[in-house]
This record gives C-alpha cells, structure tokens and sequence, in this order.
C-alpha cells in the first residue's frame, strides 16, 4: 500500500553525525572487501571445486536448519505466546540464550550433549548414530544458534496478533488444532516468513559451533564460513571472493524478504 | 433450545441468574460495565465463574459449584454457542465466502459443501454480492452482515450477540436491525445491547443488569412501559406507539395518527409498525397548532414528573418534556387536555 | 547538550583507536614479537630472560597461526621479529620483502600421534589409521602441520581418509582431548603440552625431515638492533634449552 509522503517532526541535526559514524562502520568493511575482490580470477576461484561443494553444503544444511527451526520453532513460539506457566519468564530467558552466546560456548556445549562421550552421544552410538564429524553435526550447530531467532520473531508476531480472532474461531467450533492451522498461522504468516529467513540467514554464517562441534572436511562439514578461513591460510584471494558470495547470498535473502513483506 | 445461566464472577462483582427459552431472544440491558459482557463470556465458556452453572437444552456446559468434586467446564469450540461482537473481526486472510464457511469447515464439512452453505447464509443476510471481497474491501455494515452470517453458518444452539451494531455508522444500523430481526426470530438468542430500540425491535424479553446484578426482568413491552429500575425508566423514557401502517403513516389502536421516518424495508399498508421519538423532541400545545408538517396528537396529561431543570409531562404512553415556564403557561396539570406536537422527522417508524 | 556528546563520540573514536592501532604506550622501549601459536611457552621463557637482560625493555607476544601472523605483517602490523612454524610460511614474508635479512631455522619439529588417555581404539602406528571406522582428525593440507601429515602418509605409502580437517594444531588436538576422534597427527611438543589430556605415540619417521621453525627481524621494524638480539637469544643456549625442554629438536641446518 502506498502511504502519502508524511511531514516529518524531524530529527535533530547533530543525530546525523552518529548515525554516518554507525552506517560507516558497516558499509565501509564491505566496501573494502569489493575492493580487494580478485575480479580477474573471480570465476574460477568461486567455481573450484571445494569452493561449489562448499556453498553447496552451505546451502543444503542451511535450509536443512531452517525446516528443522520451523518445525520446532514455531511450537515454542506459540506455547510461549498463548500460555501462562509458572517459570516461563525463566524458561523464555534460557531458550533465548544462544542469541548472546559465543558460537564457540554452543559448540562446546553441543560436544557434551551430542559427542561420543557426550550426554546422548552414548545412546546414540548404540543405535548406530554417529553426529561427530557427520553433516547432521553441521545441522545441529546451525539449529542450535539460529532457532532463537525464528522464537523470537515468531513470538512477537503472535503476541501483536493478539487472540482476537482465536476466539471467534473456537466459538464457531473449531478445534484448538483447526485455530492453529487456519486462523493462527496465516495470520502470523509473515513473522513466521521473516523468523524463517533470519534463521536461514545466521544458519548459513555459522562458523564458530560448526568448527567446534563438527570439524572440517570437503562436502561433509566444510559449510561455507569453514572454507573461506581455511583458504586464508594459503590464498588470500580465494578467501575474498567467497568471502563476497556468502554476502550476496545474504544481501539476497534480506532483499527478497523484503520484497515478499512489502508485496503483502 | 434453552439456556439456564447461573453465574458468580467476584473478580468482575457480577452474580447473576437468568434463563433464555427455546427461540426467544433476550436482551440484556444494562449501563456500560453493569457485566452484559462477562455474562456471554460465561456462557461462551470464555470465563469461568467461581460458582455457577451452564446448561444448554440439557447439557451441562459449565458446572462450577464451590467446593464441587466433579467441576465441568465445556471448552468454547464445543459448547455450539457462536458469538458475534462489535466488531465484526473477520479472518482477514479469509474471503468472506470462506468467512462463512469457516464454521461448516470446522464441523467437518468438506470445502465444497461448506462453501455451499457459506452461499446460503451470505444470502440470507444480503450480503450474497459480497462472497469474494476480502475483509478489508468491506464497510463496517458489510463486515457485520458477513460476520453474522458466518455465526449463523456454524449452526449454534444459542447465539450470543454482544452488541453487534454499537461500532456502526447509524446510517446502517436500521438496515442491519432489519436483518437481524429475520434471521434471529426462532433462534434462541442472548442479546447484549443498551439501545432500547435493539430490545423493541429483536427481543422477546428483557433482562436488565446494573452493577452485576439482575435488576428487572420480564416481556420487552412490559418492563419498557412499567420500569422499575433506574436504568429501564431511564432507556424506557422513549415514547414508543405500535400500531398498523397506512396511507403513509402509523394509526394506534387508541386513534393516534403519527408520521414519521420509515426505516428499513418499504412498509405496505396493514404492516404491524412502531413509532418511536424522545420526550425532547415533543411540545405542548393547548391548541393543535397550525401550518408546520408535525404529528399533533390530541391526549389528557396524567402525570407531571420533574426531572433536572425540566418536567415531563405523561399522557398514558406518552412523554414530552418542558420547562417549569411552560408548565406555568400552559397551567398544565393532570386531567387537562393538550396536543403534543412532534415533527415527522424527529419520529422513526420501523416495521414489527 | 551538543558539545559534550560530540565530545562523548570523538573520546570512544579515540579510545577505539588507540585499543586498534597497539601503539607504544608506557614510559619504556616495547619489543613486539609475531610467533606462532604452539611456540607460546618456550617464547614466554625467552622473553622473560630477554626482559631480564634489557632494563627498561618490555616484550609484547603476539601468537597466532602463521600464516595470519604474515598477513598481519603484510597489512603493517608493528612486528619486530617474527618467528613461523614452517618455511613455506615464511617464504611469504621474504617474498614480500619484509624479511630483514635471512630466516634462521631455530627449532624443529616432528608429529606424533595422540590419542584419547587409555588409546580405545588401540591405535600403534600409522598404518592403523587407515583402519576403517576409525574416526582420525588431521590438520588440513593447507596448513603446515597438515602438509607434513600428507607429506609423512605419502612417505610411508598409507592413504588416510580423515573424518575432519582441521585448520590448526589445536582443533586436531581438542578433538582428540573431547573424544571425539580416536586419533590425530599434531607435532610431538602439542603433545607434551596437553600433559595427561592425550597419550602421544611416536612415529617413525619414514626419512621425512622434521618440520622448521624459521624466525627473522622485520624489515622496517622500531627497534632493529632490539630485534637481532632477540633472534641471537633464541638461537643461543638459552632459547635452545627453553625449546628442548617443550620438546622442540634441534633445528640441525634446516631442512
């Protein structure tokens, strides 16, 4: 919907100067990065063989991630937003952890829960699971810190939603699962969309658990991030170029969000 | 079809006991927080009273006795009462075909039966052109027809009515009213409203609650013409006068002859009609006075009843008010005869 | 209100500054030392002695991979000496002609195999390693310590499929120490330095040279004359024994 041009309050002027400052610290790093960008050898260093199986792995886990963050997400978003227990303050506060983590604590954290000697490692190696240094690893890193983030949107989205029209669904006799199916979801839908893509987007930058919890090799745990700090041991240029398509990936998924929100 | 309420909701000082008959509608009236609100929602099965019980034709919605072994509290999707609010809130992702069909849906209707009976009903309120507008391309009259439709759909055992047109423009109320009065007669109806008019036009009975407690109650005709509790005498001061409609204007039975503003559907000659007008609107003539197009109506006061820095003047039925001056001009006392005059414009005539 | 936040802004600029640039603060000379990351307790003992011998000098470590090491140099880091784990990192910097004069070799290094405390997969040789179902960690081949395992499997004619490769020393290690990997090839001073944490079998040594920890002044460097002498302390008896003792070899003439 197009909005007529509003007459601003306006804003003080000496606001600007913090605000260029604040842009500039992260427009500049980015910049940088385009100019360093070996744009000669640019093709044929993204499309090498460990750079495609890379992104492809990156790709393939992310979204591995972000359905896994849906499926359970969504749940804990709703029985945070439409219930009342006692602890749940608490219990929100804890889910929420991972957003102000270091990655690196949630891999470690992950090792003792899911690693051979960890606390379901054991059962899981007697049904013949094995998560260590397996893709599904990868999966669990990237679930672990990015699942807050689908939480977190959702749950806004459900609480500004209110219950309004819960109500009236129920009193026209449908199921607490019908309300959740038809009323509840479509109308959280772009909060589910938006929590979805951020979940995508921190799924495909984590580096930190990945490497701690899931080791490194070529197409089974190299995603991506992986991939470029390894190159910078030995080609600098490699690192740059891959460094600059994980940021169209990104600049990609945030532009087309945004274009599905504004479509809306 | 019959609802027996009992309900004590301390949280809300609301205690409160009624009944509403197989296909009767009641109106529950009642100044703003006197808990007409909390009463649906316990009867919805959105609130749960501390004490009290539900029961709907037979079965037990809500049992909640102090101290009771066995509470029953019947969730809201199962318990057939649909609920239609001020505001219409319609699904917004919804049509308003599939609106209505939410309900047949939700009883278990596959979509193309659902949809059928969605048509039924939009059909039935009027509202049949409107089927694939979404929410937000409707007017608010729109929006309550489609809603109410859409409560109608779900085919409930009683509807609960929380002041369905108090959001609306009044342009559109006497259209709605109209509706309203078709689809609600034989349907067993609670009725929450504080517009007189809503309990005249669509009530078989009254309940009239102030500070959560049932004041009065009885038929609408009755309890409007003997009001015993403040808020009754108070909404009851509107003169009301029933009678056929003919040659363009309504004849009491007593030989008044009133004109006035027909609201609704066109009325034939024979309908059964109501005028209605305020006190305000009425002056005292000792003569019928002549040239301007007003209403005179011969009558023999009965009463003189001050009220603030006025006085009502009662003629039977009927009320006018006027300054303490008048009332010393005109030497008005009880057994004089007078004209009340009111204009056809002040005088809403609606089909019964 | 304008000065004083504009104020505000330009302080935390200045603070942030400062903190980035690691300027020369305090009254005395600083020597900044680049080393790499598994030299950190011979090199902490060698500046301790250098401190001791130079009043009024204070030495500044900075440990690192490598190879980040040389490409903070090439970005004008403030490094005065900089030692690496293996020549072909320091090649770089000569490259780049930031060497001031030859790298000296001053220590090497040999891998081990380390293992979980108790060995459960009973791992003997290198030969085990290729056991399938065995769950090894590597370093990967772009680093030093992974082309000296590529370089030592080649030699002994063993094809190793590892289940990660890890980009430094102490990743390939904290899989072993967390159990998650039965075995792993780091240099035989990691080991040492984990203490009980891992078992460290050795290898032989299949006639692959042991690796070489070059170290060499900065072209361009605050204080040059600072700068050979830590290099001449190194390689003396002191920086020897302080090597030997982490379980450094001898570097012999290099490779």
């Amino acid at each position: 919907m197009r909005r007529p041009a509003a007459a601003h309050v306006g804003v003080p002027r000496w606001l600007y100067l913090p605000a260029l400052l604040g842009a500039g610290v992260v427009l500049l790093p980015l910049v940088a990065l385009l100019l360093r960008t070996p744009w000669a050898d640019f093709w044929g260093l993204v499309t090498s063989e460990a750079s495609r199986d890379a992104l492809g792995l990156s790709l393939r886990t992310a979204t591995a991630s972000t359905v896994v963050c849906v499926l359970l997400g969504t749940p804990m978003a709703v029985v945070l937003a439409r219930t009342d227990f006692r602890g749940q303050g608490l219990l929100r506060a804890l889910v929420l952890l991972p957003l102000v983590l270091p990655p690196v604590v949630g891999g470690i954290a992950l090792l003792y829960t899911f690693g051979r000697r960890g606390l379901l490692g054991r059962t899981f190696e007697v049904l013949g699971v094995q998560v260590a240094f397996s893709t599904t690893a990868v999966v669990l890193a990237q679930v672990f810190v990015a699942l807050p983030f689908l939480v977190v949107s959702l749950e806004g989205a459900l609480r500004s939603a209110g219950q309004r029209y819960e109500v009236v669904a129920a009193s026209l006799g449908a199921r607490p699962t019908t309300v959740l199916r038809r009323v509840t979801l479509p109308l959280v839908l772009p909060g589910l969309v938006s929590g979805a893509v951020l979940a995508f987007a921190r799924s495909l930058g984590e580096f930190g658990a990945t490497l701690t919890f899931a080791g490194s090799l070529q197409g089974v745990t190299r995603t991506l991030p992986l991939e470029i700090y390894l190159r910078r041991e030995t080609d600098a240029d490699a690192a740059v170029a891959l460094s600059l398509v994980l940021v169209a990936v990104a600049v990609l998924v945030v532009g087309l969000t945004r274009q599905a929100g504004r479509a809306r | 079809m019959t609802l027996e309420l009992a309900a004590r909701v301390p949280a809300r000082d609301v205690e409160v006991e009624l009944e509403v008959g197989a296909g009767e509608t009641v109106a529950l009236l009642g100044p703003n927080g006197a808990g007409k609100s909390t009463v649906l929602s316990v009867a919805a099965g959105l609130v749960v009273p501390d004490a009290g019980r539900v029961v709907l034709d037979g079965r037990v919605l809500t049992d909640a006795a102090p101290g009771a072994r066995r509470r029953v509290q019947v969730p809201p999707h199962d318990r057939r009462t649909a609920l239609l609010a001020q505001d219409a809130s319609l699904f917004p992702h919804l049509d308003a075909l599939d609106n209505v069909a939410f309900g047949p849906r939700s009883a278990g209707a596959g979509r193309r039966t659902a949809r059928d009976a969605a048509r039924r009903w939009l059909a039935a309120v009027g509202a049949e052109d409107l089927a694939h507008r979404r929410p937000r391309q409707l007017s608010g009259g729109q929006a309550q027809r489609v809603a109410l439709a859409r409560a109608l759909a779900a085919e409930p055992a009683l509807l609960l009515l929380d002041e369905p047109m108090a959001a609306l423009d009044v342009g559109v109320t006497p259209a709605l009213r109209q509706v309203l009065r078709r689809v609600l007669a034989d349907r067993t109806v609670l009725l929450v409203t504080h517009d007189v008019l809503d309990a005249v036009l669509l009530a078989d009975r009254v309940v009239v609650l102030d500070a959560g407690r049932v004041v009065e109650q009885g038929a609408t005709g009755d309890v409007l013409a003997r009001p015993r509790s403040d808020f009754a005498a108070r909404v009851a001061g509107l003169n009301l006068v029933r009678g056929a409609w003919r040659d363009g204007a309504l004849h009491s039975p007593d030989g008044l002859r009133i004109e006035g503003m027909a609201h609704g559907p066109a009325l034939r000659d024979g309908d059964a009609s109501v005028a209605v007008f305020e006190p305000q609107a009425v002056s005292v003539f000792l003569a019928e006075p002549g040239g301007s197009p007003r209403n005179a109506l011969s009558v023999v006061v009965t009463e003189l009843e001050p009220r603030g820095g006025q006085v009502r003047i009662r003629a039977g039925a009927l009320a006018a008010d006027v300054t303490p001056r008048a009332v010393a001009d005109l030497d008005l006392a009880p057994g004089r005869r007078v004209v009340l005059a009111v204009k056809a414009h002040e005088v809403a005539v609606y089909g019964t | 209100m304008r000065a004083p936040l504009v104020a505000a802004v330009v302080l935390v600029a200045a603070g942030c500054g400062a903190a980035g640039d690691g300027g020369t603060g305090g009254d005395g000379t600083e020597l900044t030392v680049f080393a790499a990351a598994s030299l950190a307790g011979p090199f902490e003992q060698v500046a301790e002695t250098f401190e001791a011998e130079h009043e009024g000098v204070r030495v500044r470590l900075s440990l690192a991979g490598s190879s980040d090491l040389v490409a903070q140099v090439e970005a004008g880091a403030p490094a005065d000496v900089l030692a690496t784990a293996d020549e072909e990192t320091m090649q770089r910097l000569v490259d780049a002609d930031l060497a001031d004069g030859d790298p000296v070799p001053f220590a090497a290094n040999r891998l081990q195999l380390a293992v979980p405390p108790g060995n459960p997969a009973g791992v003997r040789s290198l030969a085990d390693l290729a056991r399938p179902g065995l769950a090894l960690v590597l370093c990967a081949p772009e680093v030093p310590c992974g082309a000296a395992s590529a370089r030592l499997a080649g030699a002994a004619g063993v094809t190793l499929s590892p289940v990660s490769e890890e980009r430094s020393v102490t990743d390939v290690l904290a899989k072993v120490t967390s159990g998650e990997a039965d075995a792993g090839l780091v240099y035989a001073t990691d080991v040492l330095a984990a203490g009980d944490a891992v078992e460290g079998i050795a290898l032989a040594d299949e006639g692959v040279a042991p690796n070489v920890y070059p170290v060499v002044p900065v072209a361009g460097a605050d204080e040059p004359g600072l700068a050979a002498d830590f290099v001449a302390l190194l390689t003396g008896p002191t920086g020897q024994r302080a090597l030997a003792d982490a379980g450094f070899l001898p570097a012999r003439g290099g490779r």
